[in-house]
């Protein structure tokens, strides 16, 4: 049983989508139903820079070993990244479209999600503008350490120094037992770890095809040789 | 007469509050919970997530045959 952690996300991805709506939510002016989006926008956001962060690992790791599969991991993983922080974004400009009155407010935490996605869309700008393989992996390893740093800066220091909208910022509170009680945990935690299991599944499989591509594209140079 | 006024406002201000912080007050889709058509909702969501599981669980089947191809070479 070699997939048993895809099955597990499988199985909380559907636990999440099927008592995300079914659980009792506090009632809360403004927020109303729309508080179980929770479940769903806010775990795009962990998925991300969960995904970020092993894209950060495994680029330390190329570094310190230069194999090129550390390289492929992390590329792939920052490219998976940026797919949920994008669908992370999409969501949250629809929540707050309803909450906050429009779909972009000028909110720390919101310009520093959109910056940070500018920053690892450079990251791959900067990847393909090199031909050699061993150059551009050590480059843009170098490159992605310093982006994965600027986004705990821009998503968790700088929106927590000045007031944002969002829980947990400026003078709100943080996932407090205002904003989500103890059966709203129950959803959420597994929530996470579903998400980002299917995260890695995407992953992985998004590296072996990497992998087939590179060993075609060394052997084709071998033949030619 | 300032303080009677004052008092007043207070008191309107005390009970708008209140009547703001009683939970019924806030509109919640009970009506969608209770009626159970919220199981259709919660059913296609479903749908739509076990068919994208599918379709990678194929792509990975895929993948799979490909490398055990290039390993036999």
């Amino acid at each position: 049983m070699k997939h048993w952690w895809k099955i597990l996300a499988v199985i909380l991805v559907l636990y999440t989508i099927i008592f995300g709506f079914l659980i009792e939510v506090p009632a809360l002016p403004i927020l109303h139903e729309s508080i179980r989006n929770l479940f769903y926008h806010v775990t795009m956001w962990f998925s991300m820079i969960i995904l970020c962060g092993v894209s950060w690992v495994y680029s330390i790791m190329f570094l310190n070993t230069g194999r090129t599969d550390h390289d492929i991991i992390a590329s792939e993983a920052a490219n998976l990244g940026i797919m949920f922080g994008s669908i992370g974004i999409l969501t949250g400009m629809i929540w707050a479209n309803f909450t906050w009155g429009a779909p972009w407010v000028n909110d720390p935490k919101l310009n520093g999600a959109a910056i940070t996605m500018l920053i690892y869309l450079a990251y791959f700008v900067l990847r393909n503008s090199m031909d050699e393989e061993q150059k551009r992996a050590k480059v843009s390893s170098v490159y992605n350490i310093f982006a994965f740093i600027l986004l705990i800066v821009f998503l968790y220091i700088l929106p927590r120094m000045t007031d944002s909208l969002h829980p947990g910022n400026g003078g709100n509170g943080t996932f407090s037992d205002l904003d989500i009680d103890n059966t709203m945990r129950t959803v959420f935690y597994p929530a996470i770890i579903g998400w980002t299991l299917i995260g890695v599944w995407f992953l992985n499989i998004r590296v072996r095809i990497k992998k087939l591509s590179h060993q075609r594209e060394t052997e084709l140079i071998n033949n030619n040789i | 007469m300032k303080l009677l006024k004052s008092l007043t406002v207070l008191s309107l201000f005390l009970i708008s509050s209140i009547v703001n912080a009683q939970p019924g007050e806030i509109e919640m889709a009970d009506a969608l919970l209770e009626s159970g058509k919220i199981y259709v909702v919660i059913a296609v969501l479903c749908t739509v997530f076990i068919g994208l599981v599918i379709y990678t669980v194929m792509i990975d089947i895929k993948v799979s045959k490909l490398e055990k191809d290039l390993k036999r070479k």
